[in-house]
């Protein structure tokens, strides 16, 4: 690497500067006290581990977006997370091992191969809520308010929230007889709304007449209220889970429109999020002017089977970087900075750290230091009254002297 | 029938086939650039309608504009999506223009099933794919243009390229050797947008599926 270049950081990787990483703290902060409001407790979960208790249950997606290394002790794979949801499921299914519903919370730095187009971010600061131990409207509607009451704080406008199931495709393509390899073509179309291509696919899989009408009628199926009777009407004929789906998706909006009356609502039966090891409904948020998603959840019952114990799931994850990038949180403004005399005059030292204790910001002076109090962003300064030391601003301080 | 758009849309499109053959279909939506872009150097173009915008950018780029949400709808050739990936697009429409032919090229004596067949193309992925899924492997080596030539130099055993007539080929003394993909424009369309201006993109896309005759 040319020497001239050493602060170039890798594609996809990036820093947070001091006014940065202060809004950014303040936001975790607010984030992590509104979820202990709401019963979830944080866990932290390691950034690197075995590679095959990190890709258990989550599919390919995942293995191609994980850095991998060999560890020198053991001589197996480890791989850096690059989503904390599995790791969360892991914790509440081996170690935690409640029966009660359990709520956990987390945040992190996931590290990511290629960007997913999440935030364009190769290392996103994964922030999310996990709820375990309820297979039930009440739950997925819980954690979609929560997802809301987040962007919320974060001071996203104009949310718009997606919804859909990934039952309704999978009991689909079950009953439609298509094996693996048919059923992820079949869905890498499904996911551009490529009509041309669903049609030309389910011809050359032989799909049966009324299974073919419904396998195409799916990506037609998403827009605003009328979607679900629509899907009733067109998919009368599907599996029972498929109609079960779309009653589950049902409730839970009209559940949503009750608590959340203004937000706006779109549905799209075609839309599978993470397919791999969601189990029911999937949904994501949207605002204006951002052409990807900027938070996404759902539930996925399945994923703590591998681990000795399968619970009903649902939870929600965004990238805090985005949120923050995004919204209008602000930043809690510097206090104004207190410069100290760089001396050990008798109680300078207990009177700074009174003031300290305070929450007050006292910057002390160093020797021979370059630079005067102001450009250190201090507007006051400490000055010696008799016996007291007490703070005045920086004009009248400069001019006694 | 003129679409009921209530949304500011932005539509990329590149100069050149694509714009020229799209023109007729977005009139028919009630869409009409108010400039020329072959005499203005302006990439933004007003339309006569007042929410919706033409943005002229390359081919190639069009998919990634739309990606990122830099424009709403875009038309790009099934070409420059397989090449893109099409990740995290919506392609809901062929628009049935631009039509042409992705083949493997070369001299007519060449032997396409060769071991380490050498391929010079614009289309990396592409060329790679559809070798991987004959169990082939190949050597592809990416050129920005005059692929025609490659053969004829000793580049590369062979070319996959865009025919339309076959003129250039033939012209070269080169032949096709195999037809890979047929290739037409299609409507790309952002997934935020999708949702977000559901009502004025669905109108616009129903428009469009009426100009071009489709269902």
């Amino acid at each position: 690497m040319n020497p001239n270049k050493t602060w170039l950081l890798p594609e996809g990787i990036d820093e947070l500067l001091p006014a940065q990483a202060r809004a950014l703290e303040g936001l975790r902060r607010e984030l992590l006290d509104m979820y202990a409001t709401w019963g979830y407790q944080m866990v932290v979960t390691p950034f690197i581990e075995f590679l095959d208790s990190l890709l258990t249950g989550t599919g390919r997606d995942l293995e191609l977006q994980t850095f991998k290394l060999t560890d020198q002790s053991s001589g197996r794979m480890l791989g850096v997370r690059a989503d904390i949801t599995p790791q969360a499921a892991r914790i509440d299914a081996h170690r935690l091992r409640h029966e009660a519903p359990t709520r956990l919370c987390y945040i992190g730095s996931v590290l990511r191969t290629r960007s997913d187009g999440f935030s364009g971010s190769r290392s996103p600061l994964q922030i999310g809520a996990e709820l375990y131990g309820h297979a039930g409207v009440a739950s997925d509607v819980e954690i979609v308010c929560l997802t809301i009451a987040t962007l919320r704080i974060a001071g996203l406008r104009g949310i718009y929230l997606d919804l859909g199931h990934v039952g309704i495709y999978r009991s689909l393509a079950e009953a439609a007889g298509l094996d693996e390899r048919q059923e992820a073509a079949l869905f890498e179309a499904l996911q551009r709304k490529a009509s041309a291509e669903i049609a030309e696919l389910v011809d050359e899989f032989g799909v049966e007449k009324g299974m073919r009408r419904m396998l195409l009628a799916l990506a037609e199926l998403n827009g605003g209220e009328e979607v679900l009777p629509l899907a009733r009407k067109l998919l009368a004929d599907a599996p029972s889970a498929v109609l079960t789906a779309i009653d589950y998706v049902d409730a839970v909006s009209a559940s949503l429109r009750q608590r959340l009356p203004d937000l706006p609502v779109h549905f799209d039966l075609a839309e599978l999020r993470a397919y791999h090891y969601q189990t029911g409904v999937v949904f994501a948020a949207f605002v204006p002017g951002e052409g990807q998603e900027v938070a996404r959840g759902g539930r996925y019952d399945e994923i703590g089977k591998v681990f000795g114990r399968a619970r009903p799931a649902t939870g929600f994850s965004a990238d805090l970087k985005t949120l923050m990038r995004l919204g209008s949180h602000a930043a809690v403004p510097l206090a104004d900075a207190i410069l100290a005399p760089g001396e050990t005059a008798p109680g300078l030292q207990a009177r700074i750290d009174e003031l300290r204790a305070a929450g007050r910001v006292v910057i002390g002076e160093l020797p021979g230091q370059v630079g005067d109090a102001s450009q250190m962003g201090c507007a006051h300064r400490l000055q010696q009254q008799g016996d007291d030391w007490v703070i005045v601003p920086l004009e009248q301080s400069t001019k006694k002297r | 029938m003129t679409a009921e758009i209530a949304a500011p849309l932005k539509i990329a499109l590149s100069k050149g086939r694509i714009f020229r053959d799209t023109l007729p279909l977005l009139r028919q939506a009630g869409v009409e650039p108010l400039d020329d872009p072959d005499t203005s150097r302006k990439l933004i173009l007003a339309t006569s309608h007042p929410l919706v915008k033409f943005v002229l950018i390359r081919a190639t780029d069009v998919p990634t504009y739309v990606q990122w949400g830099a424009a709403d709808l875009g038309v790009a050739g099934k070409d420059v999506l397989m090449e893109h990936g099409g990740e995290g697009l919506y392609e809901p429409l062929d628009l049935k223009i631009a039509r042409c032919r992705m083949m493997v090229a070369g001299r007519p004596e060449a032997d396409i099933s060769a071991r380490r067949l050498r391929i010079a193309t614009k289309y990396v992925n592409s060329a790679r794919a559809f070798f991987a899924n004959r169990g082939q492997q190949v050597e592809v080596i990416k050129l920005y243009g005059s692929m025609e030539l490659a053969p004829l130099v000793g580049l590369s055993e062979v070319i996959v390229d865009l025919v339309e007539s076959g003129n250039t080929l033939r012209a070269n003394g080169l032949v096709p050797l195999e037809h890979m993909h047929d290739i037409s424009a299609r409507l790309v369309i952002n997934k935020a947008s999708w949702k977000m201006k559901h009502a004025s993109i669905l109108a616009l896309v129903g428009a469009l599926r009426e100009a071009v005759g489709d269902d």
